[in-house]
């Protein structure tokens, strides 16, 4: 596993995994803005994540792309490389490196639970884990979403003289809250910010339930009570969401857990809905892999090298340059 | 208790006054057995220190390794909501209304009380675990005053705030007279006032722009303000009892002060430390506060004494309608009549213009008074801090600049953030602290603070983190004391960051005898 660096840079072949700046071949595990970035010569991804590229960063983002199939191998020199799903979002997987008989997963962001709007997780044994630790403590237990998702629909119900305006991510999250809301039998149209359209088109295009929905407009204050929206976090604050009426101001997130968290940002309804493995999770896929090395990135990290550690596990953190915790899609 | 705790989580999270108030409301109107419990938790009348932070701790580690609970409490910055969260669920159980499972909990026998409640926060749900450890820690912090849960009471049953305020120090659990009175069925509560606490009238600080504009100051007093802390003092016939500002009975720790006075009154005051009515700072009484009893050979060396700024009862009369200026008339006839050596009055500022009183706030009795209290002559006394009655107007504090050098996580609206600052001065080639401040940068201020700590940590202790020695923190404080207990030897009141000195390099902070100095330490 010498092979990868901090940076997960593989030197003899001069590939990049999710890199920040532009490289000349990066294989990237899924289109959020950290992960996904503009200008590189090569990308490798699945279909799902090339589109979503182009779709946020124009067709010409990178000079070349390969397309990998899950479960697809390809090989450059003596490394190969296969995708697999990581139950993140539409498109998302992990990465497997076979070397000489060693093999090192990339988990990128990952969700061990169901979700309809992208393939679920898959467990892969192998030597090396590099995991992610988004919510890597043990007060991070994610209810059901489910559960989570009646109360925002509870909620429109009651206060029927307001609208909803849902905080959640352009890519993933926001899909995710109108399939959920689908999935409980909420069939009424949604509305969206206007920087949701596309993704929103696409996600209908790759045939995600998400229903009906369709962008907020100028119409007549009124016409929003009792309706829900769904906006990217930045617009809860904006002057954007001030012209709803009486807006309840609700975010679909794993932060939500802590309410403190949710005073802070001024949320009145907190949804924990993730995209990422919980605590449990995230030491069932270290176990369960069986490697032996766990390298643990983005996040919370101490406590989970902590447990590692217990458990007999070599493990240490990989700070990877340009982010920092809590910025994370 | 599913109720009360879903009532406590919405109340944390809305921001609007008036949707609190319609929360509280439609909580009071449904619920006949647990409103008593649910007001007295509200208002923070329920004495009830069952279990304490320390033995909540013990608790959790039977159940999670002490260093994962750590790293959370650092990351959460709330004992309560950490402990709920990282607790693990067990089979949740049926749900108990508040009142029992507060009665069943009183119960518990002290040899039990580990096993106990360890079994009976296995069987909440998160909130509802977070809800009765906070009840059992008592200091909710959910940004509900009991002002506001008095306003909730009072619009719910048409009746006004002021005359619940009157009458509630001398309400008790379970509040049945105040309820009935609420819903007209009997009338209001009566109570001997001699004997309660009475919520103290409060000043504002002043605007010096606007108000000294639009102010007359004929129509004003002012006497100096003084560091001590505030006081209500009962004296009927036969018991005298001292009272804080936030309505604890303080009587235990200050005896010289129950012995030694006289008369029917209620007086209003500053407990100061200090021989024959001279103040020797906040320091000195530090060393007479938190405690239950007092040593005499303490009561000799830190004596204490209260000099009187008001009266509100004089021989069972009533004088809060009075204005001020009457009131004073009885204190001083108070005074006169039962002189001892634990009682002094306020002295009132003889000025007639604004610019005249500068002087007096700036310059007067050295370091010892704070500043200057600015009252109109014609008010009653009013519980609360009412606008445009008193005033307070504090002297320019001291600054120093200092560097940055370890930060903590806050609590509260801060969890999360590096909002906990140490500062140091040089002492030769190392900085040594000289205080630690958690106030008085603008949110801007915090992002950046918080963002360089991230970035430019160099070392971590626990939560502590140590950070590259290249911010210099302007730093204000009201007063500075040397102290045998920091390495530095000296200790500041109320320090708080001022501003961020970009334009200073650190080579140009004081050392700690340059800063002892300045400040008349040494």
């Amino acid at each position: 596993m010498d092979f990868i660096n901090h940076q997960l840079f593989i030197k003899d072949i001069n590939l990049h995994i999710d890199p920040i700046l532009p490289k000349k071949t990066a294989i990237i595990t899924h289109g959020h803005a950290d992960h996904a970035r503009f200008g590189h010569n090569h990308v490798i991804a699945t279909r799902q994540t090339i589109d979503i590229m182009k779709i946020r960063y124009g067709d010409k983002c990178a000079k070349k792309f390969t397309t990998l199939r899950y479960g697809q191998k390809y090989s450059i020199k003596n490394f190969n490389f296969t995708l697999y799903p990581a139950g993140h979002i539409l498109g998302s997987a992990q990465v497997l490196i076979e070397k000489d008989n060693h093999r090192l997963v990339i988990t990128g962001d990952y969700k061990v639970g169901k979700d309809e709007t992208c393939k679920n997780f898959k467990l892969i044994k192998c030597d090396t884990l590099i995991t992610e630790a988004t919510f890597g403590l043990p007060i991070f237990q994610h209810p059901n979403p489910n559960d989570e998702i009646q109360k925002l629909i509870q909620s429109v119900k009651i206060n029927k003289h307001n609208c909803h305006i849902v905080g959640a991510y352009a890519l993933g999250k926001a899909q995710r809250v109108m399939n959920l809301l689908r999935q409980q039998n909420y069939n009424k149209t949604i509305y969206i910010h206007g920087s949701l359209k596309k993704l929103c088109e696409y996600y209908s295009k790759e045939k995600i339930n998400i229903g009906k929905f369709e962008k907020v407009s100028s119409k007549d204050k009124n016409f929003y009570e009792g309706k829900i929206i769904i906006a990217p976090p930045s617009a809860l604050k904006d002057r954007w969401s001030r012209r709803f009426p009486n807006p309840i101001i609700c975010m679909a997130s794993g932060w939500m857990t802590v309410k403190q968290r949710a005073k802070q940002q001024g949320i009145e309804l907190p949804l924990v809905i993730s995209d990422h493995s919980d605590w449990n999770e995230l030491l069932d896929t270290i176990n369960k892999s069986k490697a032996k090395n766990i390298l643990i990135t983005h996040g919370q990290e101490d406590a989970l090298v902590y447990y590692c550690k217990q458990q007999n596990l070599v493990s240490k953190p990989l700070s990877i340059q340009g982010r920092s915790d809590e910025e994370i899609e | 208790m599913k109720k009360f705790s879903s009532l406590l989580h919405n109340l944390i999270l809305t921001p609007s006054r008036n949707t609190k108030i319609k929360l509280l409301q439609d909580y009071f109107k449904t619920l006949d057995i647990n409103r008593a419990y649910a007001l007295a938790i509200l208002s923070n009348q329920l004495s009830f220190q069952f279990i304490k932070a320390s033995k909540l701790r013990e608790l959790v580690y039977e159940q999670v390794d002490q260093h994962l609970f750590d790293y959370s409490y650092d990351y959460v910055g709330d004992l309560a909501e950490t402990i709920s969260l990282i607790w693990p669920t067990k089979k949740e159980g049926k749900s108990e209304n508040l009142s029992n499972l507060i009665e069943n909990i009183k119960k518990i026998e002290k040899s039990e009380i580990n096993t106990e409640f360890s079994k009976i926060l296995s069987r909440l749900s998160n909130n509802e675990r977070w809800t009765l450890i906070k009840i059992c820690t008592g200091g909710l912090r959910i940004g509900v005053s009991e002002r506001l849960v008095k306003t909730a009471l009072a619009d719910l049953y048409n009746k006004s705030v002021n005359e619940i305020e009157e009458i509630w120090h001398g309400l008790e659990f379970p509040y049945e007279n105040l309820f009935q009175w609420l819903k007209n069925e009997t009338s209001k509560p009566k109570i001997d006032f001699r004997k309660l606490f009475h919520p103290m009238m409060l000043a504002n600080p002043i605007d010096e722009e606007k108000d000294f504009k639009r102010l007359d100051a004929n129509e004003f007093q002012a006497e100096y303000k003084w560091d001590g802390i505030r006081v209500q003092l009962m004296v009927a016939s036969k018991s005298v009892s001292l009272y804080s500002r936030t309505g604890d009975n303080i009587s235990s720790a200050f005896p010289e002060i129950i012995e030694t006075t006289k008369g029917d009154a209620v007086i209003d005051g500053e407990l100061l430390a200090g021989r024959s009515f001279k103040p020797s700072g906040f320091n000195d009484l530090q060393q007479r506060l938190n405690r239950k009893k007092a040593s005499k050979d303490l009561q000799k060396k830190f004596p204490v004494f209260i000099r009187a700024y008001d009266i509100l009862f004089y021989k069972g009369k009533d004088l809060r309608k009075l204005s001020l200026f009457e009131r004073r008339k009885y204190l001083e006839k108070f005074q006169k009549e039962n002189k001892t050596n634990q009682i002094d009055l306020s002295f009132i500022i003889n000025f007639s213009t604004w610019e005249e009183l500068t002087k007096y706030k700036n310059n007067f009795h050295g370091d010892l008074n704070e500043g200057v209290m600015i009252k109109l002559k014609n008010s009653e006394y009013l519980p609360g801090r009412k606008k445009g009655y008193w005033y307070k107007w504090k002297k320019n504090p001291k600054l120093v600049d200092a560097i940055l050098m370890y930060a903590q996580r806050g609590h509260g609206k801060r969890s999360s953030y590096y909002s906990d600052f140490t500062f140091g001065v040089w002492k030769e080639n190392e900085l040594v602290p000289i205080g630690k401040a958690y106030s008085g940068y603008t949110d801007k201020e915090l992002l950046v603070l918080d963002k360089f700590i991230r970035n430019n940590t160099i070392n971590k202790f626990g939560p502590v983190r140590e950070v590259k020695k290249e911010i210099i923190l302007e730093v204000a404080f009201d007063d500075v004391f040397p102290s045998t207990r920091h390495k530095s030897g000296v200790a500041m009141r109320f320090p708080r960051i001022h501003r961020i000195r970009w334009d200073k390099p650190v080579n140009e902070v004081l050392t700690i005898s340059e800063f002892k100095k300045e400040f008349k330490l040494s």
